[in-house]
């Protein structure tokens, strides 16, 4: 995330979050990071933290990537799917998903990775009594060294190009002179 | 010596330590925790909170309660290890700011509670009354209120006739009277309340009745409650009557010491009023911004109005009473947070200078927008209806302030009376009688007595700097004048008390201007230019308005004013109201 990231796991320790992990990416390496070595960072967490349910978002809303949810369950070899209804009966999860013209209900084992699609869940307030106690609550730093990831990025960016600028366009005042500019361009 | 600005105003004195420089008192951890709660806070106002709907039903919707409680914000000083959020004044202050910018409806409901409900509990409560209430206080599962008033005991408090027994055991007192007008009355399992009990005097055995302090719970029985009333405005808060009925009240629930329990009420009050300087900050904030809104939209006459003198002149003032209200109730927060005992003359300006500051604020947005202002729709009359009780409740501002000029008026007797003493035995004083004589000197030169404020003002505001010095002679010269002419009859002269606490008002309001643009201009803050304009143009027109006053103070002319006043309030009174009669003659 841009935003400041521990205060944003602050909230998520607010909203009910145990604990919280901060994997620090330096500066230089944030700039060229993607979904990739975003993924590969959560599937190493999940592994070292033991999880059996790792949820994600679907995708940002600044890049639209959409794939760090299937990357990490592919490092992890288990199932990635898009959720808008998720039920959990101890071992088994139903997960209901939006598709073209209806719903899919799917079951699946334990451990899984899911990605939360748009209605999935209205986020509770944080109250302020939780707000105080998740001042309390600890944020383990680490590097992304630290869980033996490589940061180096596979893609390189051959050019970039803005859109085509529209041209101006012109007022006329009367018909003749809107049929008289259409003829000049040869348009009619 | 006070270090109180105010009180030292009386004296003639500057008394810069509490007001120069503007204080900053929250710890970069404080400030950070604030950070987190302003947010959540905020949303709940505007997703959740229904203003519109809690006014037409007449009481704060369940779901919202429900929230508010979830929330946290019935126990917002409570401390931690008691389950409330243990907040400063400061931190406080900012979150009733975003209540009374949304809801004062809801502001009462909570202020009612917590400000004033159950603030006896954390100012003279025993740990042991502490633990048993303050964590169901917290989260809002039982709400408090306050009883002082009663039907024949208003302004004067010292009047009640509620009385509490002791029984001949000892363990237990009995209540028995009525208080009406409390807020919360209806909803409330706990009251402060305020009785007449009898206490022996232990050096002369003489047994007096004296007011004490009780926490009642309506659990003991013989508590009951009026049907809610129905009000001008804040009518999302429950207001009911409270009556007491042989209520056995256990002796470990009084509340601070045996007939003490005037000054607990006061202090409980004293303690509050920043809280309210804060809501109204808070409110004006939210209508400059829908004033603003329209006068930016509205075309008439070709132009949009904000272009017009009229509309500009509205539109600035509606900003310096805003700004000289927050920088008031945060001032006073910060003094209090940093253990200043001496507060309760400013807290009693900020009161009475934010209730009419907000009145006038929204009357003006009203009067901006014009029809679209007077209908519902518009979310604008209800703030008004609402704001109307500021100026009562919780000490009347006229109240307020005879409070504010007879405060003043009595830490300047005594420095007065230790001047006379002083002059009885000069050798031994003369240091202190020198330095007296010589401020005399020049302040009947016309020179001033010498007090500057170029140490602490920021140079760029000189000129509004050199005002106040010079309005704080002048008003310290007319309070000694007045003091020496009426002596203790001073406290009669209802006339020359209202006018010499406007000028205290207006004094405190410049010293808190300068002291925050000085903030601004001095840590270059984006918006010090802007901040500098408003302290310049607040200062330049209390400082006329106040010399005018004072300086006719003394007159024939001003005398003859009041005398003329007071034959006018008489014959009205004698005629039961208008005296002439119609121009028709019929």
């Amino acid at each position: 995330s841009s935003a400041p990231p521990q205060e944003t796991i602050r909230t998520a320790l607010a909203m009910g979050a145990d604990r919280g992990v901060h994997v620090e990416i330096p500066a230089p390496e944030y700039e060229t990071i993607g979904p990739f070595q975003v993924a590969k960072i959560l599937a190493a967490l999940a592994k070292k933290e033991g999880v059996s349910l790792v949820l994600l978002g679907k995708q940002a809303i600044d890049d639209d990537c959409n794939q760090t949810g299937q990357m990490t369950a592919a490092g992890l070899a288990l199932q990635g799917t898009f959720a808008s209804e998720l039920t959990l009966e101890g071992q088994q999860l139903t997960v209901e998903r939006e598709i073209d013209g209806g719903l899919e209900s799917i079951r699946l084992k334990l451990p899984a990775v899911v990605t939360a699609d748009l209605r999935l869940n209205e986020p509770r307030y944080a109250t302020l009594p939780n707000i105080m106690k998740a001042k309390k609550k600890k944020i383990e730093v680490l590097k992304a060294s630290d869980l033996g990831v490589d940061l180096t990025s596979r893609l390189s960016v051959q050019s970039v190009q803005e859109p085509s600028q529209r041209q101006a366009g012109l007022k006329v005042e009367t018909v003749e002179d809107l049929v008289g500019k259409l003829k000049e361009r040869g348009l009619i | 010596e006070s270090k109180s600005f105010a009180m030292g105003m009386f004296q003639g004195r500057i008394s810069t330590e509490q007001v120069f420089p503007y204080p900053s008192v929250l710890t970069e951890e404080q400030a950070q925790f604030l950070k987190q709660l302003v947010g959540p806070v905020s949303r709940f106002f505007q997703e959740v909170n229904d203003p519109a709907a809690n006014d037409s039903l007449e009481q704060v919707e369940d779901r919202t309660l429900q929230g508010l409680k979830e929330l946290g914000a019935f126990g917002l000083q409570i401390p931690p290890e008691l389950g409330g959020l243990g907040l400063s004044n400061t931190q406080y202050a900012r979150l009733v700011e975003i209540v009374g910018m949304h809801d004062l409806g809801v502001g009462i409901t909570l202020g009612a509670h917590q400000s004033i409900g159950f603030k006896g509990l954390l100012l003279y409560g025993t740990p042991q009354q502490k633990e048993k209430y303050l964590p169901r206080l917290a989260t809002g599962e039982t709400i408090a209120a306050f009883c002082l008033t009663e039907p024949a005991s208003g302004s004067d408090a010292a009047s009640i006739r509620t009385t509490a027994r002791p029984s001949p055991c000892g363990s237990y007192y009995t209540l028995d009277g009525g208080k009406i007008w409390i807020s919360n009355g209806g909803l409330a399992d706990l009251f402060t309340v305020f009785a007449k009990t009898p206490v022996k005097d232990e050096a002369t055995g003489e047994v007096k009745e004296k007011i004490t302090a009780f926490i009642v719970e309506r659990a003991f029985g013989g508590v009951t409650h009026g049907p809610p009333e129905k009000k001008m405005g804040i009518k999302a808060s429950n207001t009911a009557e409270v009556h007491f009925e042989g209520v056995r009240v256990p002796t470990e629930n009084v509340l601070g010491p045996l007939g003490a329990g005037f000054k607990v009420a006061m202090n409980i009050l004293n303690n509050g009023r920043f809280g309210m300087a804060a809501a109204m900050a808070g409110t004006m904030r939210g209508i400059l911004g829908k004033a603003v809104e329209y006068a930016a939209n509205r075309t008439q006459f070709g132009d949009k109005i904000h272009n017009f003198g009229t509309i500009q002149e509205k539109l600035a003032r509606m900003a310096m009473l805003h700004y000289v209200t927050e920088s008031m109730a945060y001032m006073i927060s910060a003094n209090m947070d940093q253990g200043a005992t001496d507060f309760q003359t400013e807290a009693a300006i900020s009161k009475i200078f934010g209730s009419e500051a907000a009145w006038m604020v929204t009357d003006e947005c009203i009067q901006i927008m014009g029809g679209m202002g007077f209908m519902k729709e518009a979310g604008v009359e209800r703030v008004m209806r609402d704001l109307r009780v500021f100026r009562i409740f919780e000490g009347t501002n006229d109240i307020l302030r005879l409070f504010v000029a007879l405060n003043g008026f009595q830490s300047a007797g005594n420095r007065l009376r230790v001047l006379q003493r002083a002059l009885k035995t000069p050798l031994g004083n003369a240091a202190l009688l020198s330095r007296e004589a010589a401020s005399r000197l020049r302040r009947t030169a016309g020179l001033g007595s010498g007090l500057t404020l170029k140490d602490v003002v920021h140079p760029d505001l000189d000129p509004s700097a050199k005002q106040l010095v010079h309005a704080v002679d002048l008003f310290g010269a007319t309070v000694e004048g007045q003091l020496l002419k009426y002596g203790k009859k001073i406290i009669d002269e209802q006339f020359v008390l209202m006018r010499v606490a406007d000028a205290a008002i207006d004094l405190y309001t410049m010293a808190v201007l300068l002291s925050r643009a000085s903030r601004s201009l001095a840590q270059s803050h984006p918006t010090a230019q802007h901040e500098k304009l408003l302290c310049e143009t607040w200062c330049d027109e209390a400082y006329k308005r106040l010399s005018t006053s004072l300086s006719t103070l003394n007159t024939d002319g001003a005398r003859q004013t009041f005398r003329n006043l007071r034959g006018i309030s008489r014959a009205v009174v004698e005629n039961g109201g208008v005296v002439s009669p119609n121009p028709l003659g019929f």
